[in-house]
Order: structure tokens, then sequence, then C-alpha cells
């Protein structure tokens, strides 16, 4: 959608929002609100309260009809952002019909919301999957592009972690029979509109806390105002009751009552760019809260897959041997690690003179758990076998004693070593490696400076673990570690007041993400992980909790920031109109209009055009967030106080000032 | 500023050790004298069937309650029927109903606002039964409340402490000794101590004069100790039988700032202790707080003291030389230390005048004022404290929020509730200051007290309520306050100033008492550094300012203006 389509449209949401009873929602624009039609009457009957200039109330009413307006205007703009997708996500709910198996193993064909929990259906290439559900039978690609934006398929068959299926995703190929686990209403796919749409936004615990201090601050205000009016009867100084709503519109906190639901809207809708669906506000407001991370080290520290990073061969063998032997051996292995074996001896200068001619006579001998070794024998009779060291000693005549020493120095290094064998001589250990992604040891640091400290889980031994952990930089680690083992550091880390996150997708990891303060679920996940946890990466990529803490941080700062930004501007409203009000009966007063605006009237309408001006032109940081960099606390304290405590006191001064002088020719 | 320097220099150590005691008597550490305590705190308990069992943040708030309304009801009908009473030698009559009402909400609340003058309104039983005996308990009373709210902030409980032992202890083994001391100093240097009648003189005009005399020292020392206030005569520690000399009014001062510092040095050790730094003497937290309420303390002090300085320039119109303006103040203190009184009295809550408030000049009369606006400074016993903590909470929520944390202090979370709790407690300040000098702006009633025209007049009203409101008790005496419309509205405003804010405060305790502590970390906000110090004044000064300037604007500053032109 354009930026000018949305602009109109969000200004029409913004004309409609304007109905009192949706106001009443927002205490402090209530307020605003109540003030204006008090305003427009005066401007009909400008003698009701004493004497009034019919032009300033008039002047007054506006700007105060303005005021609101650009509230609304900013939520209409923070939730048109989710709404294209919302389109796209509500036109494949309605198209999709069914063919329902009933008892007697009939089809039938029915609406998709039709469908009840438990009901078998059967999905064929090319028809789209009514609701969410469990393969049970049949293996198929998926197309899952509609909610993840990831276009290439995905295998789905029965059991495993690859056994959920989406409503909403279309099968490509072959069939599934899918037993449907969700109500209507009630699947993946309703629960993501509903989110986007924020019909289910729920106020979080913060913006509740935040709230109620504004609404305290919008009491003591209208007190102080309410007040004032006797007071200065009693010294004969006689105050328009324009003027006064002015100056409690000025002082009640609008700026940040007007942008709060838009900061919120905006905060989770930066989640879902990020292609993570959260399961309400609360979890990513926890999320900026979180203290330990707690990470699977297959997939989100390191690749998935293990390189071939050297040929390390037994004494005897040469290291061209053994390179030779270990390339043969990988040639018709199509795994990641096989691949690497390749592309590591060709690299080194294997010779590939009678590759094809290998492949076409060679009986390929594959990987099987039982065996833990692959290969090839060549047609002249040669044997190649690679594979993990304890099944290569037993059918190997004899083992080099430096073998052994190899095999334990790559595991010493977090590696993995394959031990390569011809007919029955051991030659020597190919070194897979673990890579860690890159960038992560960086984002490490930066998370040990806000605070947050790293856990890696894995199943390897101590000691590799142990080297992987200190190359990627993690705080700790839990080596052979078994899906309890999760639950167990959650719940010690937890008894010392941390808040955990973790991420995980199969079924194991449910009770863990459950468990933990933030569960982020990968897609590609069972749907009992996706249940249990409150947040569901679409794009399955485990090392986004980093951005979601980042962006829940963000969230909470935004609020702070404008709070104290709104309410350091009160100083200077102030300045502008004390002076104003008062410089009437007591000339003297102008001793403190120390901004040296023009007149009593253009310094009231300078502040309140201020206090209404300045809500549209924090949109943007509304919705992008302050600025964020990793930081620990007190410094990050201290920035924001300068940036929007400080500035926040002298801006005004200068908008005020520089609207007085603009507006100056226009009313005199 | 010699001497002031002398007297804040004195003091920094002295509270450092009477905060080491307190926390010792709070937290029922062992000592040197129990020999000598024990054996009667334990008869009282027994008299009074006393258990010593942890209560419940309701329960002891309760027993506070009950406590007090106990008092109160005795109090009163003593005032009412004091004529027929013993140890009343000058003959005077029972105290009016109002009067009365006025008077003992006045002094069960720690405020101290006297709209009677001691000499002719009450008998020497009265002073000693009612009065000295109330200074006593409501500072007892402020002390065990804090203590309660403060050990709530650490603990893991909501069970902890028994309002009736802290009350006890602190009487016995702080209020008394401490007492006793300063009446002994204040006797040596020169204030009456006698049940004797009054003495009438003939003068060198030949006309007789009564001599008022009485158990003056005895009500002087816990007046100060207890930030009570209320004079033993009419003037207050500007008479010289209250207050003869520089010294004596060197150790009023002391002797005012000391238990209220105290507090907030019982509050850092809590806090220190609880991370093990045994041998702390403030704590890095106790600091900040201690640091925040002397920047404000300093800053009101300076106003004041150079505002009077310089004098009033419409007596230099006049061609009448002036060493500053020395009207309302005594010869014998001067400029310097009538200003470091007046700023003492006011931000510590006390109340005692050794000048009057009402002479002096715009500026110099508006730090007062606005330091009982603020009520944070050092505050009363125990109570000022637990003020500046809510907006230490304040500062704290809004500061987490801008560091991207959910607010939590002391590993504790705030959350809606307390948020509630919170700006109730804030807000009840305001709303009685500005609310009820508005009422009186508006009725004939409230009127007719004030006896100064214009800007003036209304200084007056403000300063009657904000002094009430923050339980002080000075007054700009030129108000006529002894009326009904006065007795009754500045005792609802005392009432709920005290218990209101009091009730909300240790609710909040108890909400955050019961929370589950979360970790620390260099990711979590850091409550004791000097950035969050500055931050903390900061929010003080801009929630008082924002919420008074309009009101101050009219009073104090259109006064200022129209002096200086």
């Amino acid at each position: 959608m354009n930026t000018q389509k949305m602009i109109r449209q969000a200004s029409i949401a913004a004309c409609k929002k304007l109905n009192p009873l949706y106001l009443m929602k927002n205490p402090v624009m209530f307020v605003v609100a109540i003030g204006f039609i008090l305003v427009v009457v005066l401007t009909m009957f400008p003698t009701m309260f004493g004497e009034s200039s019919r032009l300033f109330n008039a002047s007054v009413a506006s700007i105060l009809f303005i005021t609101i307006w650009f509230s609304n205007f900013a939520e209409s703009i923070a939730e048109g952002r989710g709404r294209a997708q919302v389109q796209t996500l509500k036109q494949t709910k309605t198209t999709t019909k069914a063919t329902r198996i009933l008892a007697d193993g009939t089809e039938q064909m029915v609406q998709a919301e039709q469908l009840q929990k438990g009901d078998l259906v059967i999905v064929r290439a090319g028809e789209t999957i009514p609701n969410d559900g469990e393969v049970v039978e049949g293996i198929a690609t998926v197309d899952e592009s509609a909610i993840t934006g990831e276009s290439a398929p995905v295998v789905k068959e029965r059991s495993g972690d690859f056994s959920s299926v989406t409503g909403g995703t279309v099968v490509t190929s072959d069939w599934l029979k899918i037993e449907i686990t969700s109500m209507p209403g009630d699947s993946f796919l309703d629960k993501m509109i509903r989110l986007i749409e924020g019909a289910s936004r729920q106020k979080t615990p913060n913006e509740i806390a935040l709230n109620t201090l504004l609404v305290s601050l919008t009491i003591i205000f209208l007190l102080v105002v309410v007040t004032l009016l006797p007071m200065a009867n009693y010294l004969n100084i006689s105050l328009s009751v324009a003027t006064l709503i002015a100056l409690t519109v000025c002082l009640i906190p609008t700026t940040i009552g007007g942008l709060l639901s838009a900061i919120g809207i905006a905060g989770m809708d930066r989640v879902t760019k990020f292609n993570v669906i959260a399961m309400s506000g609360k979890a990513v407001e926890a999320s900026g809260d979180v203290d330990t991370l707690i990470l699977d080290k297959t997939g989100t520290i390191t690749y998935g897959n293990r390189m071939a990073t050297a040929f390390l061969p037994v004494q005897g063998v040469t290291a061209q041997e053994l390179m030779e032997m270990a390339w043969l051996s990988s040639l018709a292995d199509e795994t990641p690690e096989g691949k690497s074996i390749i592309t590591l001896a060709e690299q080194q200068g294997v010779d590939q003179i009678n590759k094809h001619h290998i492949l076409q006579t060679a009986t390929v001998i594959p990987f099987t758990a039982q065996t833990r070794m692959s290969g090839v024998d060549l047609a002249e009779g040669l044997q190649v076998r690679k594979g993990s060291y304890d099944a290569m000693i037993k059918m190997a005549t004899h083992v080099p004693n430096d073998l052994e020493e190899v095999v334990k120095q790559v595991s010493s290094v977090g590696g993995t070593p394959l031990v390569v064998m011809r007919g029955r001589q051991l030659l020597g250990v190919i070194y897979l490696k673990d890579i860690v992604k890159e960038g992560l040891k960086e984002r490490f640091a930066q998370l040990r400076a806000m605070g947050i400290k790293t856990i890696m889980c894995t199943g390897d031994n101590p000691l590799t673990a142990a080297a992987i952990a200190q190359e990627a930089g993690v705080d700790g680690f839990i080596a052979e570690s078994r899906p309890e083992d999760k639950i167990a550091v959650i719940k010690a880390e937890q008894a010392l007041g941390k808040v955990v996150a973790m991420t995980g997708d199969g079924t194991n990891d449910a009770p863990a993400l459950a468990q933990a303060n933030v569960g982020l679920a990968m897609n590609s996940g069972t749907n009992a992980a996706k249940e249990a946890a409150n947040m569901v990466d679409l794009d399955s990529d485990p090392t986004k909790i980093i951005e979601v803490v980042e962006i829940g941080k963000q969230l909470l700062m935004t609020r702070g920031a404008l709070t104290t930004f709104s309410i350091a501007n009160d100083v200077a409203k102030y300045f502008a109109i004390i002076p104003a009000m008062l410089m009437v009966a007591i000339p003297q007063m102008k001793t403190l209009n120390i901004m040296h605006l023009h007149s009593p009237t253009s310094a009231i309408i300078s502040a309140l055009l201020f206090n209404a001006l300045i809500i549209p032109l924090l949109i943007p940081i509304a919705m992008k967030g302050v600025r964020y960099q990793p930081m620990n606390a007190n410094h990050l304290l201290n920035r924001n106080l300068l940036i929007y405590g400080l500035g926040g006191m002298v801006i005004p001064f200068i908008g005020i000032k520089i609207i007085d002088l603009v507006i100056t020719p226009l009313i005199s | 500023m010699l001497q002031i320097t002398l007297i804040l220099l004195v003091y920094l150590p002295v509270v450092l050790i009477t905060g080491r005691y307190l926390y010792a008597v709070a937290m029922q550490e062992k000592m040197v004298m129990d020999k000598v305590y024990q054996p009667i705190e334990h008869r009282i308990y027994r008299l009074a069937n006393i258990s010593q069992e942890a209560m419940t943040g309701k329960q002891y708030i309760i027993a506070l309650l009950i406590t007090n309304a106990c008092m109160i009801a005795i109090g009163y009908f003593t005032l009412r029927i004091q004529q027929w009473l013993f140890l009343n030698p000058n003959q005077i009559n029972n105290m009016e109903a109002t009067l009365s009402f006025n008077t003992i909400i006045s002094f069960m609340t720690n405020t101290n606002l006297q709209h009677y003058s001691g000499e002719s309104g009450l008998t020497y039983l009265s002073q000693m039964l009612v009065i000295i005996f109330m200074m006593f308990t409501s500072a007892a009373t402020g002390y065990a409340v804090c203590m309660a709210f403060c050990k709530r902030l650490i603990a893991k409980t909501d069970t902890i402490g028994n309002f009736y032992v802290d009350f006890v202890r602190v009487i016995i083994r702080v209020l008394l000794p401490l007492a006793f001391l300063v009446g002994l100093l204040l006797v040596w240097q020169g204030t009456p101590q006698t049940v004797q009648q009054n003495v009438t003189l003939t003068t060198i005009e030949g006309t007789s004069q009564d001599i008022a005399l009485g158990p003056v020292a005895s009500l002087e020392s816990i007046k100060h100790l207890g930030t009570n206030g209320g004079g033993f005569f009419g003037a207050n520690s500007s008479t010289p039988f209250e207050n003869p000399t520089v010294i004596s009014n060197m150790i009023e001062m002391l002797a005012m700032m000391l238990l209220p510092g105290a507090c907030v040095v019982v509050f850092g050790l809590l806090v220190a202790k609880r991370f093990q730094h045994q041998r702390a003497w403030l704590g890095k937290q106790g600091t900040t707080i201690f640091a925040a309420m002397s920047v404000l303390f300093l800053a009101g002090l300076l106003i004041v003291y150079f505002a009077e300085q310089q004098g009033n320039p419409m007596i230099d119109e006049l061609g009448i030389a002036q060493q500053g303006s020395m009207e309302g103040k005594e010869t014998r203190f001067g400029i310097e230390q009538s200003a470091l009184f007046t700023t003492v009295t006011t931000a510590f809550t006390t109340g005692t005048v050794n000048n009057m408030h009402d002479s002096l000049t715009p500026v110099g009369g508006l730090v007062p004022l606005f330091n009982m606006m603020l009520n944070v400074v050092f505050g009363g016993i125990g109570v000022g404290l637990m003020n500046m903590m809510m907006y230490v909470l304040l500062a704290i929520f809004i500061a987490c929020l801008m560091i991207g944390r959910t607010p939590q202090f002391l590993g504790k979370k705030i959350e809606q509730k307390e948020m509630k709790f919170m700006a109730l407690s804030i807000l009840i300040h305001p709303v009685l200051i500005l609310g009820f000098s508005a009422f009186a702006v508006m009725t004939s009633a409230g009127i007719a007290g004030v006896t100064n025209p214009g800007a003036h007049g209304l200084s007056q009203i403000l300063y009657e309520y904000a002094s009430s409101a923050a339980n002080n008790g000075s007054g700009f005496e030129g108000l006529a306050d002894n009326s009904t419309f006065w007795n009754v509205t500045t005792g609802l405003v005392m009432f709920f100033g005290r218990y209101l804010t009091m009730i909300l405060q240790l609710a909040i305790a108890s909400l955050l008492a019961n929370k589950a502590i979360n970790a620390e970390s260099v990711g979590t906000l850091q409550t004791d550094t000097p950035t969050f110090t500055i931050f903390l004044v900061a929010i003080v000064v801009l929630i008082g300012a924002l919420t008074f300037l309009p009101a101050l604007a009219l009073g104090p500053i259109t006064e200022q203006l129209l002096m200086f032109g």
C-alpha cells in the first residue's frame, strides 16, 4: 500500500474516531474533547461567562479539535500498517472448502468454517488446507508462503516434527489425510488476523500502569486549573474560560496521551514485520525484561550442518592419500557434511578425472543408524568407508596407535571426527567442524552489555560443548542435555528472580517453552510447541529471539521517552501561559515572559498550537520507536534523559517562540 | 554563612551515628543498654497485654489507627474539662469544642498547628498530659509506620514487625533519652522548667506584667526532636523562654533535623545490609535519597538567605538603612540563624518558628511554603521519607520505561496497583491544599480570617493549608484562625493529610512485600547513582512546581513582582 493511500485512509479513520464513546477510552483526550465542546459553546455565546472574544474562542476551539484529530490520526496510521497483511490472510480464509471423510469412509464437501475439532479431511494437490491439524496419513509438499512468505515448499508427513499443518497453506503435490486440531474461528490464521487487526489487543500491564500515571497527572492539572479560578477571582483578576481550558490542555499530558495507543500498536507491528507472531503484547513487553536466553546449539548458534575443515592422517599415511579416499567415500553422499568433504577435497586439488566413471560403476553403501558409516564399493573391488570412530575400529584389522589421540584432539576443539578406512586399513580423520554463525559472538557480547546472559543447550559431550561455547562466546552451556534439563535450567534461573526466554521447535520443547517467561516457537515445529510458546517465528530462525528482545525494550523505551518529553514540555508552556493570563491584571508579570511573546493572546495560541503540532511531529518516533543501541542501563538512562528530558524542556521554548513569530502578523 | 556551614557540618556525623543507633533499635539488635530498657519494655508489654507477634501491613495500620484514635479521644476530653482538673495554677478555662477538635487533631497528627496561645489556653496539666504526651506518641507513630514501610520494601513477606513494639521501643530507647538530654541543655541555656504559677511583676513604668512560666524545657526538647513544633507560648521559639540564646537556637535546629535524617539513614542501612555491606554508614541507596533531599534543602536555604539579606526595597525608598529584612526577626538570631531556622522548620516539617514567616520577603516566604507543598525535603519523622519514596517510585517508573525494562525497585515490580496508590498518595496533598484554599476564598467565613489585602492574603491562606496538609504546623501568623471555619477545615486537612497518605503508603509497601524479587544486572535500572539523584530532584521539583506554580504565581510571586517592580 502506498504512503499517500495510507495517509488518506488514516485521515478518514481519524474522523470516525471522533465519536465521544470512542474517545472516552482515552481519558486524556476525553478531557480535551470536553474542553473543545465548552469552547465551541463559548464561541457561539461569547458572553456566557463574562466578556470574551469570539475570535479567540474560535481559534482555541479549532486547535483543540486538531489536537484530538492528530491523536486519532496517529492511532489510525499505526493500525493501517497491518491492514494490508490482514486483507491477504482473510482472502485465504474465505475461499476455503474442504473434503471431510465421514465415519463410513465416504467423502463430503463442506465449508472450512463447518469443520470441528477431531474431523478428518483429505487435501489433495492444489487444494488449501482448511484448518490447523496433524497429518495422520500420506506425505506431501506444502506451500506455506501465505503465512511465512517463504516460497519453497515444505515436506509434511505423519509423526515426527513435520506432522503439523497450518490452515490456509496449500498442498502442492500428493495428498494428506489430516485430523483437525482447532475449533472453527480459533485457528492459527484466525489468531494472526485478530492480532494484526488489533481486535484482541489488550492493554499490557505496563501500559495500564502508565495510563494510571497519565490519568493522575490529568486530575492534578484539572485541579490546578479549577482551583485557580476562585483564587484569581479573590484577587479580582478575571480569567476567561477559554484561557483556562487552553491552560488545562497544555498541562495535561496530551502528547503521550495522544500517542500511547499508537506506540503499542506500532510495537506489535514491528514484531509482525519481523515475521514473528506474538500471542499478546504482554509477551513482547516481557521479552524486553529478559535476563537469560536459553539457546539450542544446532541451528541457533551454529549452522545446522557441520563442515569438513581438515584431513588429519595417522602416522604412515600421507595427507594426499587420506584426502583422496575421503573424497571417494563421499562422492555419492548427498548430506551437507558429505558435500562439504567433496568441496574441501576439490579445493585442496584432488584428482577428479574418473569422477563420472566411478559414480556410474560403484556400489553405494548408504548411512544407516545401525552401521553408523557410509561409503562406496568400487567396481575394481576397492572398498572405502567413513564413519564414527566406534563403528570403524570394530571393522579394522589394526588400529593405529595415534588414531585415538587425533580423534580426541578433534573432539576437544568442538569438532566431530569422521574416521576414513580403505579396505580394512584406517587412514585418518576428517575434521568436521560446527560453524558458529557469523556475527553471533558480537551479538552475545552486546547482550552481555545489556545484562542478558546466554546459555547454550547441546547434546554434545562436555568437551565439545565447552569448545563451541567458548567460540560463540556464550556465558554458559549444558552439555548432553535432555529436554528435562532445559526445564531444570529455566526453573533454576527463575528461582534467582530472572526472566528467561528460550526458543524451541519439537514436541519435547513444549514444557520448557511453557515454563519460560518468553517462549519463541519455530513455525516449522510441532503444534504442541507452537501452542506452548507465546511467540511463533514464521521464518523458523531461532536467532530472532534477540531482535524480539530489542523490540520489547524499544516499546517500553518509546513510552518512557515520550512521557518524559511530555511532562518536560510543561515548563515552557507555563512560562508562556501564566504571564499571559495575569499580565492584564498585573503588568509586572511581563518579567516572567522570558520568551518575549508578542501578546497574551498570541502566547496562549502559540503554546496551544505547539501542543497540538508536536503530536504529528512525533508520530515517526512513535511508529519506529526510539533509537535503541545495546548498552548498559546507566548509559541508556543518561542518553535518553538528555534527549527527551532536557530536550523536552528546551524544544518547546524554541517552538513556541517560532509559532509566536509566525502568527503575530496574522492575528494583529 | 559561617554559622550555617558550622551547623550543617556538625549535623552530618551526628545524623549518621543516630541513624545507626535507630537502625539497631528498629532491627532489635543487641545493645549494651538492653539491661536498663528491656525490663521497662517488658513491663509495658505485660501491662498492656501486647503479644509482640509479627503483623501484616493491614494489622499494623489498624493497630496504629486504633491507638491514635484512643489518644485523640482521651486528649479531647482532657482539653474540654481542663479547668476542673489539677495543675491549673493560672485558672485557665475549658477549651471550646472546635478549637479542641483542631488542637487534638493537630497534635496527634504531628502537625502542631496552634489556633490557641499556650499561656492563656492550656493548663499545665494539659500542656503535659495532652501536648507533651502527644509530641512523643505522634513522633513515635510516624517512626513506626516508616519502619514498617521500609522493612517491607526489603522483606520477602508482609508479616513483619509489631506496631506496639516499634512504638514502645522508640519512645523508651530514642525519644525519652534524647528529650531528656536536649531538655537539660535547654535548661542550661535558661529555659524554665517548673509547675509554679506565672510571676507577676511591676515594671519600671509602674504597670504590672505577667511573666508566663511552666514546664517549658521538657516541651521544647520533644517539640523539636519529634518534629512537632507547637510552642509552649504563642510566639513559639522566638520568645526568650523557649529559645533563649544562639546556642539554644542551634540545639533546637539540630534536634529537629536529627530524626527525619536518621530515618533516611536507617533505610539506607536496610538496603545496604541486604547486600551484606555490613560496614556501610549510609549505603549507596541511602546516599542517593539523602543527597536529593539535601540538594532541595540547600537550594531553599540559599534563596531564603539571599532574599532576606537583600531586605525590603520599600524600606530603602523611605530612606531607612536596613541590614537585611529584620521585620519579624529576633536581633539575637539575625538573618543567618533566622533563614536557616525557617528552612529547617519547613523542610523537616516541624513548624516551630524563631521568626515570623508572615514578615519574610515574598520570595523568602515562598520557600517555606514550597517546602511544605513538596513535603519531601526530609519531612517529619518517618513520614517525610515515605513521601519521598513515593517520588522515588515514580522516578523509577519513568526511568525504567526509558531504559526499556518493566519498572522495579529493589527487584520488586511496580505495577498498576502500586501505581494507583502512589498516584493517589501524591494527589492527596495538592487536593487538600488547593481544594481547601479555593474553598476558603469562596466563603465569607474563610475570607473573614484574612488580615492582609491582595496577594499576601492569598499567601496566608495557602500557607495555612499547606502547613496543615504537610503536618508542619507553622503559620503565617497574620491569619485570624481561631474560628469555627478555620478550626474545622484545617483539622480535616491535617487529619486526611496524615492518615490517608499513611494508609496508602503502607498499602504500597505491603503489595511490594508480597512480590517475588527479580534479579538485578547491568540491564536493570541502578537507583543509587548520581544520575538518579538528579532525575529524582527534577521529578520532585517538576511535579511540585507544575502543581503549585499557578497558585504561587498569584500569591508570593505577584507580591515579589509588585514589590520589586
